[in-house]
């Protein structure tokens, strides 16, 4: 059972309740501190009370509790058998769990069950031994917070090497492939995990000296044309952007959305698989782009055509 | 009834998320709920739950909520939050932290033990003690023993419940592969509750093209996989969303199909031998009732083998009949990226270079205008379109000059 209120919200913040009530240390003001912070926006209005009128009999009136353990749960056989599927998955190469305590356990599904049908076919090569060494480095800087020596493959074959902090590692499931959003020169720049050779761990940095540049994002206004399924298909397809949509008349609605400089190649493609559904309103920069496919693609009919 | 913040069935929740957070252009008096109040406590209750990413508009027809999430700037999943908004009663709470407590150190304990225990240590500390008759107690360790918290041995005639985590599964070595897996396996909501463990969970990743929208579908997918890995076959109850009807279709599940570019999610089965494999959305199933175990589920798979190899995405519209697909593409100067495209995304076709500056792609599909969104993404470049299935190269022609005429001020100014 998934929707459960064992793993829910006001379980875990009773039991975080609770500890600070075992360690003696709660007081009205920390209980609703945690609430504030740990539990929905509306729960400071049922959790404090709850325990306060003895609906549920944890917390005595002086905020002590009878419980004589620090709170804690099992694991369920939902979460067991969840982890023993990730054991099957090739990528979990990259972070080498500790199986024990899920040798007897069922995996709840398969990666043969999944047929990720329209991923790209030249995903990350998980088993390489040097990119697992580099996927560990990175990680291990991410979190102690270092500075990291890359060295990648160029153009022509050549070692390319040079120093920035690591600032998250990024996954996209459509390209299977990583990527490493490092800052360096008070620039972002994005490193294709694949292509790193070395990856050697420096000294820390202070987090507070590091200055992060402003994101580069720009707006992209589409109008949508309400045919064969198309306002479903695009604000689903486009789902992943910070958006916003508005009904413009009976059949055609403004689709907004935010997304970064780098893509738009990959943006404009998205665009134009919708064909004459959507249009680009705006920038007229973008609009201009979809405007040379259409007349580069005339120019090679009429040169069949001759 | 009150406005609570707590629900019980995830259902009603589940379609006020998705109209949010898919169009959110709609305002109250448009979601055709029996009441505006119940629109209102949906509505608070996901405001409540997800305040940072809902915004809010005002138009002509009033007022439009809507959920907004740029998901590549977010290391978990804020929808994952509406799984934890189970409601429960103050014994479900009591007696879980009682029982959890008193088997904490791995001891056996029968019910009337744990009830006396119950009754010594904890009750008695409080002015007004809530009852806790022997039949809530009992429903309570069954429940538990269901759910793999608790196991039980037989000692005589006694029952003894023990608590499962005596050896714990270590959750530390754990970190990274839960705060990564929770955001790409399936069912990765499951991660997020074992993220709710740790006292800092990790936030090293990111994630591109992350169709989040999937989480809401957690317990059907639940149910389907159990029913495929039982070989069960099912009855899917149906929504439809644009027409609000309800439909019941029943077959065999095998593999679910989940796209990586569209954010849509599909079981595939069969329901005969003698009929194409059906593909049903899974935001669109509204329960799964599962029926008698398939016979033949691996003749099934066999089928599905034969099938897989000629279905470019989730439609077999012209089964058993293959449709031939070609299309040739010109390579500028520096536009070598064009034949890694190709080979990268050819998926069941195949890839051949015809002369430095020409490729061509072919496929042998059930449905070739599946094809149509991904053959224009490479506009501009295509020599040449065919297909044994006219209809196809006519549509992609109609709306090429559909294009035309909508940007025509555009391109006559070039």
């Amino acid at each position: 059972m998934l929707f459960s209120e064992i793993y829910g919200c006001y379980f875990q913040v009773v039991a975080s309740i609770l500890e600070e009530a075992a360690a003696g240390t709660l007081t009205p003001q920390s209980l609703t501190r945690t609430v504030r912070r740990k539990a929905f926006a509306e729960s400071v209005l049922s959790i404090p009370a709850a325990l306060k009128k003895e609906a549920w009999p944890l917390l005595t009136p002086d905020l002590h509790t009878p419980l004589k353990h620090r709170p804690t749960m099992p694991l369920t056989t939902l979460q067991k058998r969840w982890m023993k599927a990730l054991l099957l998955d090739p990528r979990i190469a990259l972070f080498q769990p500790d199986p024990s305590g899920l040798e007897e356990v069922e995996p709840l599904f398969r990666p043969e069950t999944f047929l990720f049908f329209d991923r790209y076919a030249d995903g990350d090569p998980y088993e390489d031994p040097v990119y697992r060494a580099c996927f560990s480095q990175i990680l291990q800087a991410l979190r102690e917070g270092r500075r990291i020596r890359l060295s990648l493959a160029g153009h022509g074959g050549r070692l390319r090497s040079f120093s920035c902090i690591p600032r998250c590692l990024e996954y996209s499931a459509k390209d299977d492939k990583f990527r490493l959003l490092t800052l360096g020169n008070r620039q972002f720049q994005t490193v294709n995990l694949a292509r790193l050779r070395v990856c050697t761990l420096m000294d820390p940095y202070d987090p507070d000296a590091v200055r992060i540049p402003p994101l580069s994002l720009k707006t992209l206004t589409l109008l949508l044309r309400e045919e064969r399924n198309a306002l479903e298909r695009a604000l689903l397809h486009f789902s992943h952007f910070e958006k916003e949509t508005l009904c413009l008349e009976e059949g055609r609605y403004q689709i907004t959305l935010r997304y970064d400089r780098e893509d738009e190649a990959e943006l404009l493609i998205r665009v134009l698989s919708f064909g004459p559904m959507l249009e680009v309103k705006s920038p007229p920069a973008f609009r201009s782009l979809v405007v040379s496919r259409l007349a580069e693609q005339a120019a090679l009919l009429r040169e069949k055509g001759r | 009834m009150a406005y609570r913040e707590l629900i019980k069935n995830f259902e009603t929740i589940r379609a006020y998320m998705r109209q949010f957070y898919v169009y959110g252009f709609k305002s109250r008096e448009e979601y055709g709920m029996k009441s505006p109040r119940s629109y209102d406590n949906e509505r608070r209750r996901i405001e409540s739950w997800l305040g940072d990413y809902l915004s809010f508009r005002r138009d002509g027809g009033g007022k439009n909520v809507y959920l907004s999430v740029d998901s590549r700037r977010t290391s978990r999943n804020p929808l994952y939050k509406a799984f934890g908004a189970k409601s429960f009663t103050d014994k479900d709470i009591t007696l879980h932290f009682y029982l959890m407590d008193l088997l904490a150190e791995g001891e056996s304990m029968t019910a009337k033990e744990l009830m006396d225990a119950m009754e010594d240590r904890y009750l008695s500390a409080f002015r007004r003690p809530v009852s806790l008759d022997e039949s809530t107690v009992r429903k309570k360790l069954r429940e538990y023993e269901a759910l793999g918290l608790l196991d039980t041995r037989k000692e005589g005639r006694s029952i003894l419940y023990r608590r499962t985590d005596h050896p714990a599964v270590s959750l530390t070595s754990w970190a990274d592969a839960l705060s990564f897996f929770s955001e790409e396996a399936p069912l990765g909501v499951i991660g997020s509750f074992l993220l709710d463990r740790l006292e800092q969970p990790p936030s090293c990743f990111r994630f591109k093209h992350h169709y989040i929208l999937h989480a809401l579908d957690s317990e059907i997918l639940c149910a389907l996989l159990a029913a495929i890995q039982a070989h069960r076959r099912v009855t899917l109850v149906l929504k439809n969303f644009q027409a609000h009807r309800e439909t019941r279709r029943t077959f065999c599940p095998l593999k679910l199909y989940a796209s990586t570019q569209t954010g849509r999610q599909y079981v595939m089965g069969f329901s005969s031998f003698s009929s194409p494999p059906l593909f049903f959305r899974i935001d669109s199933i509204h329960r799964v009732l599962t029926e008698e175990e398939e016979g033949r589920f691996s003749d099934y798979e066999a089928l599905w083998s034969r099938t897989c190899p000629h279905l470019w995405g989730v439609s077999a519209a012209g089964w058993p009949r293959l449709e031939s697909i070609e299309m040739t593409l010109r390579l500028g100067p520096g536009e070598e990226y064009l034949f890694r495209r190709l080979v990268r995304e050819k998926r069941n076709g195949s890839v051949v270079r015809l002369d430095p500056f020409t490729c061509q792609f072919t496929a042998r599909v059930y449905d070739a205008s599946e094809m149509l969104p991904w053959l224009r993404t490479f506009l501009g470049h295509i020599v040449d379109l065919r297909c044994s299935n006219p209809s196809v190269t006519a549509l992609f022609q109609r709306d090429l000059e559909e294009m035309e005429t909508m940007y025509k001020g555009d391109l006559h100014a070039l």
